[in-house]
């Protein structure tokens, strides 16, 4: 059920590989390590999550994955090619609300192909059929603010949807959401990973969701993020939501936890010492 | 709820809060005439709202005043131009370099705060006592907030926005356009609504000071002859010309910006 990720070999169907990342910043107390030597590998079509404690620098690869910063050791390739910048073939889905208030959600969606120089016709087409993917017709025509939270991160999926990425990537796309919101948002991503068979790399904090939705869980330790431990979900696809009352279920979030909470206790401690280190 | 219902809702909507509004100002005219008449303010200090309203009709008859109003508004609509092109020009300047703005930000902060309508003197022997006097006092009055509010709307844009940008591989010229300026829009607007407030007292109080022009040196004809009806008469047209620049501004930030 359960392989240790630090001997990560690469089949030829990866379309992802993260190969040795470092990534240190420079702080007032020295250089932080937030990436220490990650490796992953992710298949065609395959769902994957990353998952681990606050400050276990998730975002930062996120970040690296993205092509959104430089200045880290190791290579990114997707389909063979090296990422440097942002990459045509990964789409991004932040974690904050990053809808553009000012489009409608027809030209919130559209805005990619309107990049890349489609005809308005053509576009509001494309961005009709990706608005009825994610199961917002009949808000094609409403702005963000008239639209509730798990609406609006629909919209940044459909966009980035939209541009037809090889990879999906999500940086904690539901955290600023309710859990009953969060459940089903994940049922959609579901159903529109099933529909195009899209590649996704989900990082997140939350072990109900990666495992609701991926079909392999990298756990990350706390500071420096090392791979803890890669967890294959042997769950039966198609899933959807009431996967989480399944004793299956259970047993995967009860592993990932008895790996996590060891990392978590250690953040916890570590932002304690620093902030009683702040106050004497 | 029904058709009629929602109709009858949108309609409150819509109409109560300028009812309430000029219903407040109507009570606040009569509570002025009312205190007036009973001695409490001294009527040669502030003349009857009733009879302001009768002076209306013998400042646009006898002073023509519908031409003044022309002359003030053409300067301000002339300084407002200057003040948009330039200010927004120059936040984006600093904006882009970052040098710059640490060099002279503070600078333009001192200037937003100077009574640069002192410096009055100093134009007149510049452009002589003509219509660019006042409206290049008007220019420098309005700028400093114009171009300290572009900057900050242009800073303040959210960080995923621009990450959002650049996942989707925009060039820096499709960044600014696409996301930055939108984005820092309502702010810009800000400034350009402060900035006409500071040009437009700056361009009726210069109008004042070296009487020429429109409204102002209309104020200041009046007011030396003691005509305080005709002079709160006037100082309305004044409030006309900031109210057509308001609902200007609005709709020009409405349709750049909609959905806000």
């Amino acid at each position: 059920m359960a392989t240790n990720a630090a001997a990560t070999t690469h089949a030829s169907n990866d379309i992802l590989v993260v190969d040795d990342i470092v990534k240190s910043f420079n702080t007032a107390d020295g250089s932080l390590t937030a990436v220490d030597h990650v490796s992953l590998s992710v298949k065609q079509g395959e769902f994957m999550a990353v998952i681990g404690p606050s400050g276990c620098g998730k975002s930062t690869l996120f970040n690296v994955i993205g092509g959104l910063v430089d200045g880290y050791e190791g290579n990114v390739t997707v389909g063979g090619e090296r990422v440097n910048g942002p990459h045509p073939s990964i789409g991004m889905v932040f974690q904050e609300e990053s809808t553009f208030p000012w489009r409608t959600v027809t030209d919130n969606v559209a805005f990619p192909l309107e990049i890349a120089g489609m005809d308005k016709a053509q576009r509001y087409e494309r961005a009709r059929h990706f608005i009825a993917l994610v199961g917002l017709d009949g808000f094609e025509n409403r702005y963000p603010a008239e639209l509730s939270g798990g609406m609006r991160q629909r919209v940044a999926i459909a966009r980035t949807l939209a541009s037809e990425p090889k990879i999906l990537l999500m940086d904690e796309p539901f955290g600023a959401l309710d859990e009953q919101t969060r459940l089903l948002l994940g049922d959609k991503v579901l159903q529109i990973q099933h529909q195009l068979k899209q590649t996704c790399l989900l990082i997140t904090h939350n072990i109900t969701e990666a495992v609701q939705l991926a079909d392999r869980v990298l756990v990350m330790t706390y500071r420096p993020g090392k791979v803890k431990r890669i967890v294959d979900i042997n769950l039966p696809r198609p899933r959807s939501s009431e996967i989480v009352s399944s004793e299956a279920f259970g047993r995967y979030v009860a592993q990932i936890w008895s790996d996590l909470r060891e990392e978590a206790s250690r953040g916890m401690r570590d932002e304690e010492q620093q902030r009683a280190g702040a106050h004497s | 709820m029904n058709a009629a219902a929602t109709t009858r809702k949108f309609s409150e909507q819509r109409f109560l809060p300028f009812t309430l509004g000029f219903g407040a100002l109507v009570a606040f005219f009569v509570a002025v005439e009312v205190l007036i008449r009973i001695g409490v303010i001294s009527r040669y200090i502030v003349p009857l709202p009733t009879q302001i309203f009768a002076a209306f009709e013998r400042v646009i008859v006898e002073e023509e005043i519908l031409s003044r109003f022309r002359v003030t508004f053409v300067e301000a609509a002339i300084a407002g131009g200057m003040i948009s092109v330039v200010g927004i020009s120059l936040g984006i300047l600093l904006y882009r370099f970052d040098l710059l703005r640490r060099a002279t930000e503070t600078w333009v902060a001192a200037m937003a705060s100077a009574p640069t309508v002192l410096m009055y003197p100093l134009f007149l022997v510049i452009f002589g006592r003509s219509m660019w006097t006042i409206i290049m006092m008007g220019f420098v009055a309005g700028l400093p907030a114009v171009i300290l509010k572009t900057l900050e709307g242009l800073s303040g844009t959210r960080r995923v926005l621009i990450n959002v940008g650049r996942s989707f591989n925009l060039t820096p010229s499709q960044q600014f356009t696409k996301i930055l300026l939108p984005a820092a829009l309502p702010t810009i607007f800000v400034g350009l609504r402060l900035g006409l407030i500071f040009m437009l007292i700056n361009i009726v109080g210069v109008e004042f000071l070296i009487n020429f022009g429109g409204l102002g040196q209309l104020i200041n004809d009046l007011a030396e002859r003691y005509d305080l009806p005709g002079t709160y008469a006037t100082i309305f047209f004044v409030v006309l010309v900031s109210v057509c620049f308001f609902i200007f501004t609005e709709k020009v930030e409405r349709w750049l910006r909609p959905g806000t």
